[in-house]
């Protein structure tokens, strides 16, 4: 096949990706829009192996095992270890830049001065792409410690490292011959995708996860600039800016800036607040009898869902009581924080599972404005989300991040474990409010304690 | 030239790519991640094009490396996004 119709073939393949992206606008055509992607891929791969050959040996087992793989990955998969799983995908994207990059290295015995560049940016980004993912997968499924971890001189060694990296390449790009040079850069990339997630706590997770998205994209990106391929530019960029955008939209619903994330370790010795000042108050503790009747009786239900719902796996229970409730005649709809769970949209996917109809699910800024009327607010699993200390404290570690206003409900119910303190270690003044009953327990088992409840009436 | 050539074509991807992917609601921001993760899958052209032309056992080990976790984006990626999209359903009553 000549190089020109391949050429073309590559640009049908992209425009199926930028056209598959395009119908994820809507839960509608989002299904197709993704089985047109994937038929863009399996167009690319069917050309480039016919004009590459599949006599290696190293091509047929590499398919047979990343195929059964990912096949494997991609079906045992709870929807509540979704966070973990585009982690590992995420590390697995920049490891086979990485490898790109370095068998081109290799294999091209008199490099022009711009292709060794973009195998050293290529190798380097790969490689914190993969060492940072699957330290973000181990602390999603507690593998790792999920709390921020600091250590002494955190903040010298990574501008060390990053230097180095730089000095690196310019020897790289110098003398072109240096193979060990690309072997240090691409430990020193590993090293430094270890470093800068290490410091991150559990509930930045929707931000590290996004930010390596991006990186994975533009990694792809990079090796596409190696081997001077379109195909593999365009689609870097395509998800280099979808990563980024997802960035930016968790970094906005936290009220913080990414180098705030990346180099602060949030709820560390160093965070303030009025923690512990109230915490002598009373609090109202219902009973799932209690809780029931409220939401019974009431017209309308808003339950905000968050990482607790999945720790629990409670969105089964969740979904019948809401049909108990909706068959007694209550609104029930479901408000989600950008920031709930452990990565952008991992609510609304726990609840399309539970079979939830998507449009009861709305957004933050959808459905912020109706609690005020709204009876009951039920808040499953969720804490910082909804501490009105964002919106009134100012001395508040989180003041100033966007939360839903639960307690403008005429009651607000959190199921909860006990009244310790969220991820930040910040004290929620919405638990002592007149309107708010506590219903203590495991997310599940309360949950089932309600629908029992409800059921009796 | 040629690099000049790539380095537009990334840009214009990238503001395609931002186009695109405000109008993705929040809903199916997971469905967008992992989709747009086997998309960067794409990885798998350039592996089996370095794949097809190894000559060394370094390059073999570093393609069969390329390929596997390439291929794992790819089929894994395109699966999962295909297994959480079909729950996304809106029920009448």
């Amino acid at each position: 096949m000549s190089q020109e119709i391949s050429a073309l073939i590559y640009l049908v393949a992209a425009a199926l990706f930028i056209y598959g992206l395009k119908r994820l606008s809507s839960p509608r055509t989002a299904r197709s829009g993704n089985q047109l992607a994937a038929a863009g891929m399996a167009i690319a791969i069917v050309v480039t192996l016919i004009n590459s050959g599949i006599s290696a040996w190293t091509i047929i087992a590499g398919i047979i095992v990343g195929s059964g793989i990912g096949a494997y990955l991609a079906r045992s998969v709870e929807m509540t270890g979704m966070p973990e799983l585009v982690a590992a995908f995420n590390g697995f994207g920049g490891g086979a830049s990485v490898m790109v990059a370095s068998a081109e290295f290799f294999q091209n015995p008199d490099p022009a001065v711009q292709t060794v560049v973009t195998i050293a940016l290529s190798v380097v980004i790969g490689a914190i792409t993969f060492s940072g993912s699957f330290m973000a997968w181990g602390k999603l499924n507690g593998k790792l410690p999920g709390q921020p971890f600091g250590y002494p001189a955190q903040k010298l060694i990574d501008p060390l490292i990053i230097a180095v990296i730089v000095v690196l390449s310019v020897l790289l790009v110098l003398d072109t011959g240096g193979s060990l040079v690309l072997w240090i850069l691409l430990g020193l990339g590993l090293v430094l995708g270890v470093t800068r997630v290490i410091p991150i706590g559990g509930a930045d997770m929707p931000v590290v996860i996004s930010l390596l998205n991006a990186f994975s994209g533009v990694a792809a990106s990079m090796a596409g600039f190696v081997i001077n391929e379109n195909a593999l530019i365009i689609s870097g960029a395509l998800v280099g800016a979808s990563g980024l955008i997802l960035t930016n939209i968790m970094v906005k619903a936290m009220n913080r800036s990414l180098a705030h994330v990346l180099f602060a370790a949030f709820g560390g010795a160093d965070s303030t607040g009025d923690g512990g000042t109230t915490s002598d108050k009373p609090v109202k503790s219902a009973s799932a009898e209690d809780v029931a009747i409220t939401m019974g009786y009431a017209q309308s239900v808003i339950v905000v869902p968050g990482y607790g719902l999945a720790v629990a796996q409670a969105q089964h229970v969740l979904r019948e009581l809401a049909d108990l409730l909706e068959a007694k005649g209550v609104d029930v709809r479901y408000a989600i924080h950008p920031v709930a769970g452990r990565m952008p949209g991992h609510m609304n996917v726990l609840l399309a599972e539970a079979d939830v109809s998507y449009d009861k699910l709305f957004a933050l800024e959808d459905i912020n404005g109706d609690f005020p009327r709204t009876d009951v607010a039920l808040i499953v699993g969720a804490n910082d989300v909804v501490n009105p200390a964002a919106r009134e404290d100012e001395t508040s570690p989180i003041y100033g991040m966007p939360i839903l206003d639960v307690d403008f409900a005429t009651t607000s119910v959190v199921i909860k474990r006990s009244l310790s303190p969220g991820f930040a270690g910040i004290d929620n003044p919405l638990f002592y409010n007149e309107n708010n009953l506590m219903l203590f327990g495991d997310a599940k088992s309360a949950i089932q304690e309600l629908i029992a409840a409800v059921k009796e009436m | 030239m040629e690099l000049v050539i790539s380095i537009t074509v990334f840009v214009l991807a990238a503001f395609v790519g931002f186009e695109v992917i405000t109008k993705v609601p929040p809903t199916l921001h997971t469905p967008l991640m992992s989709g747009s993760n086997a998309i960067s899958g794409v990885t798998i052209i350039g592996a089996l094009i370095v794949a097809g032309k190894a000559d060394s056992t370094l390059g073999d080990v570093l393609a069969f490396l390329a390929v596997t976790m390439a291929m794992i984006n790819v089929i894994g990626g395109f699966m999962v996004t295909d297994r959480m999209l079909e729950m996304f359903k809106k029920k009448e009553r």
